[in-house]
This record gives C-alpha cells, structure tokens and sequence, in this order.
C-alpha cells in the first residue's frame, strides 16, 4: 500500500508553535499519532453506521415518524407505550426466549458430543471434521429451501412425510401453523448449519486440557463418564461459556430461515415471529413503514442484548471469586 | 483390549451414520437439480435424479424474473468488496489496538466490545434510516460500506497481534522504517494465515448475507440470497429451476470453504476465541 504517505502525518520538528500541547498531544515518538492512523477508519465507520444510528433511533423512538425517516411530531413515550402494548411485540420476546432454550442447549450439546466423537479419533478424523464443519458454508436461504420444499414439505412427497406415512402414519401439515411443529423444522435447521462451526471452537477447546490431567486421573481410577463429569467439563468452562454466549447472540439474531420457511408472498403468519422479524414487518417490510416504533423497537431489543452481556459478566465473574 | 475395540467400531458407526446424515441436504439439492418436477414430488421418495443434462439449468438461465446471472455478478461483486473492506479496516485496527496500550486506545476497545455485543442485524433499522438518507439505497456502496466495520474481525485480529513477536518490529524500526511501513513490510506479509482465515468468514458471510440485502438491494443490485428468497415465495416457482439456483449458488462457497477450511480452522484455534 502507500508508504510515502507516512512522513507527512507526523512532522519531525515539533519546533514550531506551542511545543508542551502538541508533544503531548503526539506522544512519545508520535505514539498518538501512529494510533490515530490506524484506527481512523474502523473509528469513523463505526461513529457513522453504528453509533449514530443507534442515537438516530433513540431520538426517532420519541416521534411519529411514518413512510419517512424524518420525525414529524413529537409523541413522547407513545412508541414505547404501543410496543409494550403490542401483543405479537411481546409474544415475539416469547418466541425468543422458547427458542433459545431449545436451540441453545441442543447446539451446545450436539458439538460437544461431535467434538468428543472426534477427539484423538486417529482414523479419519480430518474427513469426519470436514463433513461436520461444511454446511456453515451454506446460507439460511438455500437451508430453508431445503428444509422448506424437501424435507418439511407438508405434501405427502416431503421425506419426512413419506418416512411417517410408509410407517402407517397420517400426512402432516409441518409448518402451516395448525400446529406446533415448526419447531422441529426451525431447530434442525439450524442445527445442520451451525453445529460443525461450534464443534471446532470445543476441539480446540478440548485440546488444551493437559494430557497429564487425564492420566493423573486414570492413575486415581477414573474412567468413562466420570473423566468426563470430573476432568473434561471443568476443564471446558472458559471455551463453553464463550460457546454458548455467541449461541444466545446468535438465537437472538434468528431471523433469515425463519422469515423464509415460514413467510409467503409479502406476509408473515402471526405465529413464530422472533424480535427481529416482528421489527421488520412493522418498519420495513408490510408497507406500514412506521419507523418511530421502529426505532422505539431497536432501543428495547438493544437494552435486552446488552442487559444480557451484563448479566453473563456479573455472573462470571461472581463465580470466578 | 477386546472391548476397547468394540467400542472404536461403535465410535465409527456412529460418525459414518451422523456424516450421512449431515451430507443428505447436500444429495436432495443435486437429486432436485438434476429432477424432472414429477421425479421430485414422486408418491414414493425417489434417491437418484432422472435427468442427468442441464435442462433445468437451461430453463432457469431463461427464467427474467429470477435473473440468476445477474444477481450471481451482484452477490459476486458486493462480497469480493465487502471482504476487502473489512479487512483493510480491521487488520489495521486490530493491530493498532493490540500494540498501543494507553487511554484512548482502551477506550475504542470498548467501544469495539460493545459492538461486538450488540450485532448489527439488532440495529438494522437504524442503519438503514442512515444508508436512505445518503442515497445509497439500491447501491453497491449501500449494500457494502455499512457492513465492513467489524467488530467481530477486528477482535479476531487483535486476539491474533497481540501473540505477535514485537521484536520483528523493533528491528524493522531501527532499520528505519516507521511504524506505518513497518506494519506493511514486516506485520502483514507474516500474518497471511489470520488474513486468510477472517476472509473466508468475512467472504462466506457476505455471499450468504440476507438481511441487508433484501433491505438495500432492491433491483440493481439484487444478490443472489435474495433473488432466490423471492423465487422460492413467488407463484411460479418450479422445484427443479430453484433447486438447480440454490446449487449454483451454494457450489462456489463448498470450494472457497474446502480450500481455504485449514485457515479457518487454525484462525479460530489459535487466536480470539478461547
């Protein structure tokens, strides 16, 4: 790149001027300056489209602002007011939450069974890893058309369909809503397309531990299920809570295989909306375009994420003393 | 010894059951790409495709209202930039936050986790408010700059700097370089492997961006997720054209992501995540 521009951001002769403001203003050999360079750019672009926005909605949340992203009248709490009255709003928390719990743990625990699987495997343990790891390669959207017309298809020629009526079973309606078990659809789904990215961050995690642990414990009569309970586990912690927080930040996120193996053509169904699909739909899918409510709707999930961080680091650090 | 090995055969059965359980959507997208559409909806579950030719390619190449090819250059253009961008941005970044250890660079660290905390597809309503007010709706640049300041690429790069050996530099510093050329001659040409590695998230995040693009890329600059998102609600949707469209689109990551996974897969081990 360019190394010519260089000299002429930090002057050598400090001579000139007030010396004391501007030397402590560079640094210690320009220390300040050579900072300010390289960070200038990450800085600014997150001012810009980060941060900015983030107080753009926090004003806007206390406008009317419809089909335009300038306030047009000032309506105080309203927005907050409306959301929190707003059953499918808080419904969509709920669907958060229920999703959470179910894919949070059965991520956690599908990788780590993968990765234990896997562990000092010395036969094809590269290829097995490759098998596992690839679909992270896919996105939600091909997923979901996957999942969507091959094997969730509520037709009887969907696969698990044709498994179910083959076995005697009726034909059933996967995610036409009649029933609850789109959940199936939407927790395998993300299963297959994250569970192998997971499984290496725990192999990593899982090479770490000492040999000498394990043999230590063999020596004391341990084996099987106890290492496991006892020497392994333990040993995992720092790596499963980095795991399953990014699980949360990630569930929290859900929107695309949702919004594609559930919505048709400019609609959603009132069922299965998590916070991020609710916010679309009302500021900028469904022609409202309410963006006041829109806004009011991003400082509330905002505070929730951040209130988790919080939490996940006050607990932490409590069990850390 | 005898059960020892009971157990390994076991261990192995499961994983081949489980590796063909994870390669089946794989085989249903080549089975459907190569279908005819009474193969695909067939009574009783047909294995193998029944037309092996590019019919169904042909087909969807003529089908205007997915416009496959076009959204193919957009997706291809939009993540070789969006790659590009956040790397430049974080890889400088990164480093300037894992060498300068004083008040404002703690300070932009937090900033940095912050963000990290807070994704941006939480503040998708925002950032478009601000990407329509510069005019950048239905524009490369609308699709691209909001989206290359990475938080996550950054930490990466820093966790990555600061196990870098400083005495490289300091010798380069007394050869006479600055620390600006430095960076370029010595840091970067030895970080190849972390380079590599956020890539290929950064690249395969970007062609599988969905969110964003279906916000911004309206009609010039429809992407690939989304040209696909729409066929697959529209009323004409033909099983055989969408299934050929999703292998397509999901063939150059498959090889970007075989190429480039023991990258990936160093990256994540060695630095930042732990």
């Amino acid at each position: 790149m360019s190394n010519a521009t260089s000299s002429t951001i930090a002057p050598a002769s400090p001579s000139t001027g007030r010396p004391g403001l501007w030397r402590r203003l560079r640094g210690h050999q320009g220390r300040n300056l050579w900072f300010a360079a390289f960070v200038a750019p990450f800085l600014l672009g997150l001012m810009a489209f980060v941060y900015l926005p983030i107080v753009w909605s926090a004003y806007l949340s206390f406008f009317e602002a419809r089909n335009t992203v300038n306030p047009t009248r000032f309506v105080g709490l309203d927005n907050y007011t409306y959301l929190l009255n707003d059953g499918l709003f808080i419904q969509s928390l709920l669907t958060f939450v229920a999703f959470a719990l179910f894919i949070v743990p059965t991520t956690y625990v599908a990788s780590l069974g993968l990765a234990l699987l896997l562990n000092n495997l010395r036969w094809g343990q590269a290829f097995f890893r490759s098998v596992f790891f690839i679909p992270t390669a896919v996105s939600y959207v091909i997923a979901a058309i996957v999942w969507r017309f091959a094997f969730f298809s509520g037709a009887r020629f969907g696969l698990l369909n044709q498994a179910i009526t083959a076995a005697g079973g009726d034909q059933v309606n996967w995610l036409g809503g009649t029933n609850d078990l789109y959940w199936v659809a939407l927790v395998s789904v993300r299963l297959w397309l994250q569970t192998g990215f997971y499984m290496i961050l725990l192999i990593a995690g899982l090479q770490r531990i000492p040999q000498e642990t394990y043999e230590a414990a063999a020596l004391d009569g341990a084996a099987g299920w106890r290492l496991l309970r006892f020497i392994t586990l333990p040993q995992l912690k720092a790596t499963s809570v980095a795991v399953i927080l990014l699980l949360l930040i990630n569930a929290f996120q859900a929107f695309d295989e949702f919004y594609n193996m559930l919505g048709s053509i400019g609609s959603y169904p009132p069922y299965a909306r998590p916070p991020l699909v609710h916010l679309y739909l009302i500021a900028v899918g469904g022609g409202q375009q309410d963006l006041g409510v829109g806004g009011a709707g991003t400082m509330i999930l905002t505070a929730i994420i951040v209130l988790f961080g919080v939490g996940q680091n006050f607990i932490l650090n409590r069990s850390n003393t | 010894m005898r059960q020892q090995k009971f157990w390994l055969g076991v261990r192995y059965v499961v994983l081949v059951i489980l590796a063909l359980i994870f390669m089946l959507p794989f085989w249903v997208i080549v089975r459907n790409a190569f279908s005819t559409n009474a193969n695909i909806v067939s009574a009783t579950w047909q294995w193998f495709p029944d037309q092996l030719n590019l019919t169904n390619l042909r087909s969807l190449l003529e089908n205007d209202s997915v416009g496959i090819l076009r959204a193919l250059g957009n997706s291809a253009i939009m993540a070789v930039l969006q790659t590009g961008g956040t790397i430049l941005v974080s890889l400088l970044a990164g480093y300037a936050l894992a060498r300068y250890t004083h008040r404002a660079s703690k300070l932009m660290l937090g900033l940095t986790l912050f963000t990290l905390m807070v994704p941006v597809a939480t503040i998708f309503v925002p950032m478009f408010i601000i990407t329509a007010q510069l005019g950048w709706v239905d524009t490369f640049r609308g699709l691209v700059v909001p989206t290359i300041f990475s938080a996550f690429a950054t930490y990466l790069f820093r966790q990555y700097f600061l196990d870098f050996p400083e005495e490289l530099e300091d010798a380069s510093l007394v050869d006479g370089c600055n620390p600006w050329t430095s960076f370029w001659r010595i840091v970067v040409p030895n970080s190849k492997g972390i380079i590599a590695a956020v890539g290929t998230i950064v690249l395969i995040g970007a062609w599988n961006a969905f969110l964003w693009p279906s916000l911004v890329g309206r009609d010039a600059t429809r992407t690939v997720q989304v040209a696909l998102s729409q066929f697959m609600t529209s009323q004409g949707v033909r099983y055989p054209e969408l299934f050929m469209g999703s292998l397509i689109v999901v063939a150059p990551m498959l090889v970007v992501f075989l190429f480039l996974q023991r990258y990936l897969v160093q990256g994540l081990t060695t630095s930042g995540l732990r």
